[in-house]
């Protein structure tokens, strides 16, 4: 299978150096999230005007009062503070509000709807702590990485397997969403050109809340189109060390929270644990906790709490020969 | 007896009224209202250090990406702990402290309307606090942030004690401010000062009180939903179980409809603290009291049409957000009439020197400006819709509680500081104290803004590297180290002033109210004589030419003041023009309050074991409020409060209040 990207994202995700800014919202790559860097940029420059003036007026006030006489507190003049008071707190504030709140509707109404109708609908459902990505309509459902079209708006629908968890892809989306247990909420996100977006969990949602990102593969809609058609395939390698991995996966107890499609029950679709009917063709394991290497594939299956502590998957204690059988098995899977 | 006391002879037998007994007996059964205000506030200040040292290893783990300093369960126990305790345990209970403390001695008073009331909220502030951190030492704190949202707390996530600590300890300590609330409404309503009339109102005395309004309304949304999760948890409910038709959401509304209210809660009073400090040091009164005034009110009042901008995310249609994002803006207004008036009395005003409590409210005017403009930026919804739940919020939420509630809390420590001990704090070490941390702040939480737009989330106990996060969070690390050492100098500065400070005096910085018209520290019955207000600033103001006959006296009220039947016994006044109605009897020191707190104990903590013991410590409690409520044996005086006969008519032939000799021996030590 041909990688879509040149940058492996676990290089990204390891390196100190490369990938600043893929998860900037001031970097938008969308619509939605321009028009909203956009608002950003207009309120900073209007209230940083009126806080530099008005903290200026501070300071000028501290200094005129350390250099006056004496205090001044007469009849007129306390009539004259309270017409400034008023004016200056109430009605300048006043109009710069209504505008602002202006501003937060039409630009809140412009990137609430997509330009133009969606390409596509893809339902991400939140686990503790990973991504479960499902294209209806096609039979592919994989985790942690999310491929689209780029250059058509995409409809996701969220919710949540277990506890509240939030959809964010800055550069991508208008913003956030919640994914709520029991509720259905949609956002839509497009990625202006092709390339490689991240995204994070942002609602607390238990111990490895951290380590619960997101990657968004876009690409030209041919290329798209190929990957998704690969997927609804699954393939499996057929040599005797697989087929003995694919033994030990029944055996070890791996099937009672992973889906492998046409190895465990069809529709597995809420599991505990990432379906990996096309684990090979990931880049990283733990929801871009680290590269999916077979180095850290063994390690992971031996014990994911060296990576991702905290994580539901509990360590197995197979021996090294049944270990890269299993290994060997999932590599095969695409 | 026609002859009138001395004042000396005044003062021995209010002494003797009024003086706590000595010992362990007084420290269990202590009720005077400074007693307990200033145990609210040590107390609240041994969390605020707690809760500092929680956010300085939080930051340390995140110094670097990919730190093990704390691990996750401990990084998650820290930020949720850091959190509840600066909001539940340091900021409301230390301004109640401060509140208890002050406030009857702003408006005249010799007690709180109900001391032993007083006293049962801090046995259960004490006893909340504690059974937290007692928690926290053995590793069961909760883990689930301050606002402990379902279903991630739910019993089937979260099936350890961790939650039910936090679930029935913050009930429990929300008793407490309750209670506190109550007391402050009725004492100002009822105890003020003859001719404090409402718009007489110390500023700070007024914030207190809409704040204490704002609780008696916001507290018990957090008690029920509290209490609500209690049953899904411990008894098998299932409001917030949506498999089972509840519904998530609910606790988010029901914690936010207390939850922000609570900010203005924390704001309100600190911002009291600066209306006062800044007329005394500017030399004259504040500008636009009645804007200030009715400005808290409208906070007060708006910040209970706002809670949904906390829930912007949870997928509610625009219409109706864009409601609350227009509420939450027109808060600005209130907020800026306010700076404004701090800003035109400081134009007008004499500074002589930049003394401490006046640089901590400068610095409160500039991190409440930077902390406000973000404020109406997040509350866009839009924009709030990327920034939500990042750095972004961190930062602004810190700038206005930090900057908004302690940088006023350390103000008002360095100006009451001397009343309360007698003692000045030492200004050198101040400055240093406020440079450091008013610069380490800045340092710590400007680059959290940036940090947040580069989409690093709250509550991540790490992060990767390459994210462009790595060098930011470094520089806030370093500022919270800076923010340590500031906090050290201050300590050493408050340990070292109580013993060894020079000597303050009674009124250190020439105030303008009550408080600083007697002793530092205050007698056990406040005042000698009971006061009588002539204007909105009592101890600089002359008598309006229009105002009733009693108050054109100059002077004080002797009469009522000598507790001629050796009882406690202080001046209820009338709520809007505060004229004097009669006397209140005061209750003596009790044990009955740590009884009834430590009943209630046994019912609350009780709970996380077995909900058979809840019924127990009812009935603890039951025995405890029949004791309370013993009549007492003591005959009720009615001749000496017949002037309630006479409401309106303060100058009856022939009542208490009738024509005899004036003096003005505020203190009792004055050379007559």
């Amino acid at each position: 299978m041909k990688r879509l990207a040149t940058v492996a994202p676990a290089v990204c995700v390891l390196s100190a150096t490369g990938c600043g800014g893929w998860q900037s919202a001031l970097d938008p790559q969308s619509r939605g999230a321009a028009e909203i860097a956009n608002l950003w940029w207009i309120m900073f420059w209007t209230t940083g005007v009126l806080a530099t003036l008005v903290i200026a007026g501070l300071l000028f006030a501290v200094y005129r009062a350390r250099r006056a006489a004496t205090a001044d507190a007469g009849g007129t003049v306390q009539d004259r503070e309270r017409r400034f008071i008023f004016l200056a707190g109430a009605a300048v504030p006043a109009l710069l509000l209504v505008s602002f709140v202006a501003l937060s509707v039409r630009t809140g109404a412009s990137v609430s709807e997509p330009p133009g109708d969606p390409g596509l609908r893809v339902e991400v459902t939140g686990h503790m702590f990973w991504w479960e990505i499902h294209y209806p309509g096609y039979g592919v459902t994989t985790a942690n990485e999310l491929h689209i079209p780029a250059g058509i708006p995409i409809e996701v629908r969220v919710t949540s397997a277990d506890v509240i968890h939030s959809f964010w892809v800055p550069q991508l989306a208008p913003g956030k969403v919640d994914m709520i247990p029991g509720r259905t909420n949609r956002i839509w996100i497009m990625a202006d050109e092709p390339g490689r977006y991240r995204g994070q969990c942002t609602e607390f949602c238990g111990v490895q809340h951290a380590l619960m990102s997101l990657l968004v593969v876009a690409s030209p809609e041919e290329e798209f189109q190929a990957w998704l058609a690969e997927r609804a395939v699954p393939e499996a390698g057929s040599d005797p060390l697989s087929l003995r991995g694919r033994e030990i996966f029944g055996e070890a107890g791996c099937a009672a929270c992973h889906g492998i499609r046409g190895v465990t029950v069809p529709e597995f679709s809420g599991s505990p644990g990432p379906d990996l009917t096309h684990l090979a063709g990931r880049e990283t394991l733990g929801a871009l906790t680290v590269e999916n290497s077979r180095e850290n594939l063994t390690a992971w299956i031996l014990n994911p709490h060296h990576f991702k502590p905290g994580v539901r998957m509990p360590p197995t204690s197979l021996d090294g020969d049944d270990v890269s059988a299993l290994v060997h098995y999932l590599e095969s899977l695409r | 007896m026609n002859a009138r006391p001395g004042t000396a002879e005044i003062h021995d037998r209010l002494d003797r009224v009024w003086s706590p007994p000595r010992g362990i007996w007084r420290f269990l059964t202590a009720v005077n209202h400074r007693v307990v205000g200033l145990r609210f506030m040590v107390t609240a200040f041994v969390f605020l250090l707690l809760g500092g040292l929680e956010a300085l290893a939080m930051r340390l783990q995140l110094a670097q990406p990919l730190l093990g300093i704390l691990s996750p369960e401990a990084f998650n126990q820290a930020f949720t702990m850091h959190g509840s305790t600066m909001m539940f345990l340091f900021a409301v209970p230390f301004l109640e402290g401060l509140a208890i403390y002050l406030v009857p001695l702003m408006i005249g008073a010799r007690e709180m309307a109900f001391p032993r009331l007083n006293a049962f909220g801090y046995w259960v502030y004490l006893i909340a606090g504690v059974s937290l951190y007692g928690a926290y030492l053995f590793g069961y704190a909760p883990d689930s942030g301050w606002y402990n949202y379902v279903p991630l707390t739910g019993i089937g996530f979260r099936p350890g004690v961790n939650i039910d600590f936090w679930v029935t300890m913050i009930t429990f300590l929300e008793v407490s401010a309750l209670v506190a609330a109550v007391e402050i409404i009725v004492t100002v309503m009822k105890h003020r000062a003859p001719g404090m009339s409402l718009d007489r109102i110390p500023v700070f005395v007024w914030a207190i009180l809409i704040t204490s309004f704002m609780i008696v309304f916001a507290m018990p949304a957090l008690m029920l939903t509290s209490l609500m999760l209690a049953l899904d948890r411990m008894a098998g409910f299932h409001f917030f179980n949506h498999a089972a038709g509840g519904d998530p959401l609910l606790w988010q509304h029901l914690f936010w409809f207390f939850g922000h209210p609570d900010v203005y809660i924390m704001l309100l009073p600190a911002v009291g603290v600066v209306s006062t400090v800044i007329p005394v040091f500017c030399r004259r009164p504040l500008a636009g009291y009645t804007l200030v005034v009715v400005s808290a009110l409208i906070i007060g009042i708006l910040s209970f049409g706002v809670w949904v901008h906390h829930m912007y995310t949870v997928g509610f249609a625009l219409v109706g957000l864009s409601f609350f994002a227009a509420a939450s803006m027109l808060i600005t207004i209130p907020s800026a009439i306010q700076i404004f008036a701090w800003i035109a009395t400081i134009w007008q005003g004499k500074l002589h020197a930049i003394a401490t409590p006046m640089l901590f409210s400068l610095g409160f005017i500039v991190l409440f400006i930077l902390g406000g403009i973000t404020g109406i930026m997040i509350a866009a919804v839009p924009f709030n819709w990327q920034v939500h739940d990042t750095y972004f919020i961190v930062a602004h939420f810190h700038y206005v509680l930090v900057g908004g509630v302690v940088l006023p809390i350390f103000a008002a420590i360095y100006f009451w500081f001397p009343k309360v001990t007698g003692r000045l704090l030492d200004e050198g070490l101040g400055r240093w104290h406020f440079w450091l941390f008013f610069g380490g702040f800045n340092i710590s939480f400007f680059p959290m803004h940036i940090v947040g737009f580069e989409g690093m989330p709250r509550r991540v106990y790490t992060y990767h590297p390459g994210l462009g996060w790595d060098g930011l969070n470094l520089i806030s690390t370093g500022g919270a180290l800076v923010m340590g050492a500031a906090m050290v100098i201050f300590l050493w500065n408050l340990v070292v002033s109580w013993r060894v400070g020079p000597s303050a005096g009674h009124d250190p910085w020439g105030g303008n109210t009550l408080e600083w018209a007697t002793t530092s520290p205050p007698q056990s019955y406040n005042f000698l004589l009971v006061p009588i207000v002539r204007g909105k600033d009592p101890l600089w103001s002359e008598p309006p030419p229009d105002a009733p006959p009693f108050q054109k006296r100059p002077g004080w009220l002797a009469e009522l003041s000598e507790a001629p039947d050796l009882r406690r016994d202080q001046i209820i006044t009338s709520p809007v023009t505060a004229e004097p109605l009669g006397r209140a009897i005061m209750p003596r020191p009790s044990l009955w309050p740590l009884w009834l707190a430590l009943a209630l104990t046994v019912s609350f903590l009780g709970a996380i074991a077995t909900l058979a013991l809840v019924p127990v410590g009812l009935a603890l409690a039951f025995v405890a409020l029949v004791g309370w409520h013993w009549p007492r044996d003591e005959p009720l005086d009615d001749e000496s409060s017949g002037i309630e006969d006479t409401p309106g008519n303060p100058e009856p032939a022939g009542a208490p209040f009738g024509a005899r000799e004036e003096r003005r021996p505020d203190r009792w030590d004055a050379n007559e």
